[in-house]
């Protein structure tokens, strides 16, 4: 009011409402939010509105600023300000007013009203104090009679009481006669602190006696209860909480306890030992393992789970709470368990470990991985009830055990497999020759093996596969997942196998070195081939399915392909080498054997080719075709493989003449040598017994190479007759017709054959050579 | 030499010089003993040509004891055969042997230039012949080593046959004798004396076998089975193990074997393209072992883990100074591996023998058939690996 007071000085007509607005907004402590504010500066003296406002500088700047006019509307303006503001001061003062006038009224009503209520009140403390008063009177009155009640219910419990002790040993017996034992038990519970509390006076001993003596006799007969083998673990764990409550000793009913679960879980073990005996016996008869693991894991392992539960919640976690738990009990408790159960569980493995090692049969084995899902299954629930024990560890390690058997079985299934058919192999091979038609079909047994071989190893692929299938619980245990795919399966089996081949293939070159071909040839080349086959493509395929299958995620290194496929190419190449050797060694067995027999200085003249020789042909022709059928015909060294034989046998004859005609006359011993050494210059050095590629040209002039050189040490060790090396010459001319079309380089042969005759020449006593023609004549006759 | 020529052996009983005797192989001429002197320090062959007008030679053996005596199995001459050939329709190329001794002045190695020796051949003495008649063929004859020299052994066909040499080497009597019986034709192809046992055992070889022999009681004491897989060629001992024997054969092979347990070689090396027709020990250091074959090559193999000293002389040298205990503790570092030490192809063709020789063991000499001597060296680096 006073604020508004002060503007009475001037006053200003056009904006008065918003003016009072402000005035009064400003008095109450409100900011005129958002509305900018239209005169800049509060603390102007200039402004008529501000709280600084000073009369005398306003208006000596109105006069110093202003003309007479705008002074006057400035004064008109003011005055009409100054008027709203009173008119609006006015109401304010009428509208306060009459709320003071209601206020008043209401104070003065409020007044009336509390004097009549403090009456109220006085006659209500009046009140109360003759009540308070009344009541003591009653309950003085009243005390005696209560205090007698209240002695007469004690005593009546008191006799209660006494009656029910005295009457103790009649209800324990019968209660015993009714076989009410827990009845009997709690009742004796109950009575025993009271009893032992008052047995300084003679006739409660006596009570107490014989209380003891007829709990003496409960307890002896919970005891043969207990220890009687007919009684079910119900029963059992009922006897022994009775027990129990009778103090008897938690470590000896613990031990008694478990014995007697012992034997019964021992007659199970028996059981499933007599069944494996059985199975041993007649393997024939006796049940699958799953039905065996079944049993065990029905009959033993759930009996255990049975008894660990209830003899946990009988030692262990009933005693926790109660009073016998400061003793240690439960842990003594839990070991005696342990113990136990490591004991009984180590038989029963050791029972399922005998089974599952008499489970031989390479066949179909889901049964197995079935069997054993199921056991881990189980152990593991016995695992979660017993949590300290090591059972599933072991169970986990037999699961393992058996897996990694598995795959050795498999290898050695494998193995058998395979050394049956090359048996099968040779056993067809033998039939051939009998029947007659030699290696007619190599090619086809060389299919039908290692298509074999192939479906063996996929079978067995997928055998051992179930052990990681999904739904088998152990397969994602670590061992499963890492180890056993890339170690166990691909290391172990097929790893193993190639390796198996390759190493038997080795064991053909060197075992039948010594007995001189005791395998036949054709099976050498047919391993040859398999062992090629492998190293191109089988192998890696083989391990390329593998990883598919198992995927291996544990990083363990594994054998590369490039590893295997070497070995197997080592094996392939020993094995031709061997084959190459073999087959030259029976021919050149053969030339030996003429060239060592046969007087050769007597001998008549040649009339045709000596039959070794067309032998010596007709085998290389058979050789050549058994290779053919299995190796590629491979890379001649470029000759006109359509040159007439007769400007062949020109050539080479022409050759010979020019060799030997100096050597038959005895005054030139010096051109012999010299040509001879002429002509080794300029032939290359030939290795004999030197490996072979894998195509049939090389592999016949292998042979074809130890078969002659051999020719030509035996010559060289003879003395011939005229006759002798004329039959020489025709022998190899004859050969040289047939012999050049088998070998890469025909030089070679040319070479060797010349040499042979060469060395013949040198060892005769009358060295007069046949006229070619009549060689020619002859050879084409034979 | 040109001839063809298969026998070589070393000079034996010569210890100072380095000198081998070659008999050449020929059926048209006269055939040779060349003797040939190798000078170590100049490098220098000389060659002394001897007449052996008996017949091409096959097998050439020399006296342990006298260096002007030797053996040699021969086929006879040309002209004899021919003449018996004419005569008898009947007659066979029969081998024989003789003991022969050069003349006094070849002995102790002259010292004339080889363009006279060989222009001016000289002829030898015969001192006996090994009469054969009814054993067949000689394959070889064997002196005893270490002895008097007056013990022959003889292989022909298949007898084995004892001979004394009597009477200041004139005379050869037939002291015990013995056969090899079984099915088939069996014949001897080569032998060899042991060194060890006295004297008293010898090994043969006949197809692909190696029988033992005790000449005492002529009796065969061992027998290797299918010791090769085809015929074996060649046997020879190891100097200083008594027991160990190399055999080489058509199998390529070379093979060792502890004559105790006969059912699996020590050791098998295969290293030839073809035949192995001679094996030899170094006579002093018997992990060399020297091969010929005719594929044209020799190899020097290094058989450390069957020899005598495998692993050097370590067990001398314990006893010796800081600074040489370096040099030990190298060659402890780098055992000697068994290896092949040398392939020696100067040969083009079938090499038929080797041999050391019996002056220089760092030493040997090889032979083909193309009538080519070569005289190698075991290499220096080895050689001074063996003896440090």
């Amino acid at each position: 009011l006073s604020s508004v007071s002060t503007t009475d000085a001037v006053g200003a007509d056009p904006i008065p409402k918003r003016r009072v607005h402000g005035m009064l907004k400003l008095y109450y402590g409100l900011n005129e939010e958002g509305k900018p504010e239209e005169k800049g500066d509060p603390l102007d003296p200039c402004d008529i509105d501000g709280a600084h406002f000073e009369p005398e500088v306003y208006l000596n700047k109105l006069r110093k600023e202003c003309t007479l006019a705008e002074l006057m509307d400035q004064e008109t303006n003011m005055v009409k300000h100054i008027r709203s503001l009173d008119s609006d001061m006015q109401t304010l003062v009428y509208e306060n007013y009459n709320k003071f006038i209601s206020a008043t009224d209401t104070i003065r009503k409020m007044k009336n009203d509390f004097k009549k209520m403090e009456d109220e009140m006085d006659c209500l403390a009046a009140n109360m104090t003759a009540i308070t008063e009344f009541s003591a009177r009653i309950s003085s009155t009243l005390q005696d009679q209560h205090q007698q009640i209240t002695k007469l219910s004690g005593v009546h419990m008191l006799l209660r009481k006494l009656q029910f002790l005295f009457e103790l040993p009649a209800r324990l017996n019968k209660c015993i006669e009714l076989e009410a034992y827990v009845q009997a038990v709690s009742y004796y519970g109950k009575a025993r602190s009271v009893l032992h509390q008052y047995q300084h006076m003679p006739s409660f001993q006596g009570i107490q006696n014989d209380c003891q003596s007829i709990m003496a006799q409960l307890a002896q007969r919970l005891r043969e209860k207990f220890q009687d083998g007919g009684s079910s673990a119900k029963d059992l764990s009922e006897c022994v909480e009775l027990l129990l409550k009778l103090d008897e000793p938690a470590e000896e009913l613990c031990d008694k306890f478990l014995s007697h679960a012992k034997s019964r879980l021992e007659e199970d073990l028996a059981g499933l030992e007599a069944d494996l005996g059985v199975s041993n016996v007649a393997l024939g008869t006796s049940s699958d393992i799953l039905e065996f693991i079944d049993r065990g894991c029905n009959d033993f392992v759930g009996n255990l789970c049975l008894l660990i539960a209830s003899y946990q919640d009988l030692f262990v976690n009933r005693l926790q709470d109660g009073a016998l738990a400061s003793k240690n009990i439960p842990q003594m408790a839990n070991a005696k368990l342990l113990a136990f159960v490591n004991n009984l569980v180590d038989r029963y493995f050791s029972l399922v470990e005998c089974r599952i090692q008499a489970e031989k049969g390479v066949g179909d084995n889901s049964l197995l991985v079935r069997a054993l899902d199921r056991f881990h299954r189980r152990l593991q629930a016995l695992s979660k009830l017993l949590p300290g024990s090591n059972v599933p560890s072991k169970g986990t390690e037999i699961v393992v055990r058996a897996a990694r058997e598995r795959i050795r079985q498999y290898l050695a299934a494998l193995q058998s497999f395979y050394m049956d058919s090359l048996t099968d192999v040779r056993q067809s091979l033998a039939a051939q020759r009998l029947s007659g038609k030699d290696s007619a079909n190599l090619a086809e047994l060389l299919s039908t093996l290692s298509a074999s071989i192939l479906n063996q190893i996929k079978s067995v692929l997928a055998y051992v596969h179930l052990f990681t299938a999904k739904d088998i619980n152990f397969s994602n245990k670590p061992y499963f997942k890492g180890e056993f795919c890339s170690q166990g399966v691909r290391e172990g089996l097929i790893v193993g196998f190639i390796k198996y081949i390759c190493q038997s293939s080795r064991q053909f070159c060197e075992s039948s070195g010594d007995k001189g071909g005791s395998t036949p040839p054709a099976l050498l080349l047919l391993l040859s081939r398999l062992c090629l086959d492998y190293e191109t493509s089988t192998i890696s395929y083989i391990l390329t399915l593998t990883d598919e299958q198992f995927l291996g995620q544990d990083q363990t290194p594994v054998t590369p392909v490039t590893a295997l496929c070497s070995e197997a190419r080592e094996a392939a190449q020993k094995l031709l080498n061997h084959y190459v050797k073999v087959q030259g060694l029976i021919i050149s067995q053969m030339l030996r054997k003429s060239v060592e027999t046969r007087d050769w200085i007597n001998t008549i003249e040649p009339r045709n080719v000596r039959a070794v020789m067309k032998r010596v042909v007709e085998d290389t022709t058979s050789i050549d075709v058994q290779v053919g059928l299995l190796f590629e015909e491979g890379v001649r060294k470029a000759h006109s493989s359509d040159s007439s034989k007769r400007t062949f046998s020109v050539y080479s004859s022409s050759r010979q003449q020019a060799r030997y005609a100096p050597s038959y006359t005895p005054s030139a011993p010096m051109d012999t040598n010299l040509l001879s050494n002429i002509q080794k210059l300029f032939s290359e050095r030939i290795d004999i017994f030197s490996p072979v590629e894998f195509n049939k040209v090389s592999v016949l002039t292998g042979i074809i190479k130890i078969s002659l050189k051999t020719f030509l040490e035996c010559v060289r060790l003879r003395t011939f007759g005229r006759y002798g090396l004329q039959q020489i010459q025709v022998d190899c001319y004859y050969l040289q017709l047939y012999l050049w079309r088998f070998v890469s380089d025909e030089n070679l042969v040319h070479f060797l054959l010349d040499e042979i005759v060469g060395s013949s020449a040198h060892r005769c006593l009358d060295p007069s050579p046949m006229e070619q023609s009549v060689i020619e004549v002859i050879c084409e006759r034979g | 030499m040109k001839k063809n020529a298969r026998a070589l052996t070393a000079q034996i009983a010569e210890t100072d010089a380095i000198r081998f005797l070659v008999g050449t192989q020929s059926l048209k001429y006269d055939n040779q003993i060349h003797i040939i002197d190798f000078d170590d320090e100049n490098n220098i062959i000389n060659k002394n040509v001897l007449l052996h007008e008996a017949g091409e030679i096959w097998h050439i053996s020399a006296s342990p004891v006298d260096k002007s005596v030797f053996t040699t199995c021969y086929n006879k001459n040309y002209l004899l055969t021919l003449v018996s050939f004419f005569l008898a329709s009947d007659s066979k190329v029969v081998t024989c042997a003789a003991v022969w001794r050069m003349p006094k002045e070849l002995e102790s190695g002259s010292h004339e230039s080889p363009d006279d020796s060989s222009s001016n051949p000289q002829t030898l003495e015969l001192l006996c012949h090994l009469d054969n008649t009814a054993h067949g063929n000689m394959a070889c004859v064997l002196w005893e080593p270490m002895s008097d020299g007056k013990k022959l052994i003889s292989l022909a066909d298949n007898y084995l046959l004892l001979w004394d040499l009597k009477e200041s080497t004139t005379k050869a009597v037939i002291s015990s004798s013995t056969t090899l019986e079984g099915k088939g034709q069996l014949k001897f192809t080569s032998g060899r004396w042991s060194p060890h046992h006295n004297c008293t055992q010898i090994a043969t070889a006949n197809d692909t076998a190696i029988r033992g022999w005790d000449i005492r009681s002529m009796s065969q004491i061992y027998c290797i089975e299918n010791a090769h897989g085809q015929l074996v060629r060649d046997l020879d001992f190891n100097p200083n193990k008594q027991y160990y024997l190399a055999s080489c054969g058509d199998d390529c092979k070379v093979k060792f074997w502890d004559i105790r347990n006969i059912n699996e070689p020590v050791k098998s090396l295969e290293e030839h393209s073809h035949w192995v027709w001679s094996v030899r020990y170094n006579h002093s250091h018997d992990q060399l072992v020297l091969t010929g074959s005719s594929d044209s090559r020799i190899i020097l193999s290094n058989m450390v883990s069957i020899s005598s000293e495998p692993f050097g002389h370590i067990v001398d040298e314990d006893e010796l100074s800081d600074q040489e205990d370096n040099h030990q503790d190298e060659k402890i570092k780098e055992p000697l591996q068994d290896s092949i030490i040398a392939t020696y192809e100067e040969h083009e063709d079938s090499v038929y023998a080797v041999e050391w020789s019996s002056a220089d063991p760092w030493l040997f000499a090889s032979l083909s058939y193309d009538g080519r001597l070569v005289i190698n060296r075991v290499p220096r680096a080895l050689k001074y690996r063996i003896l440090l």
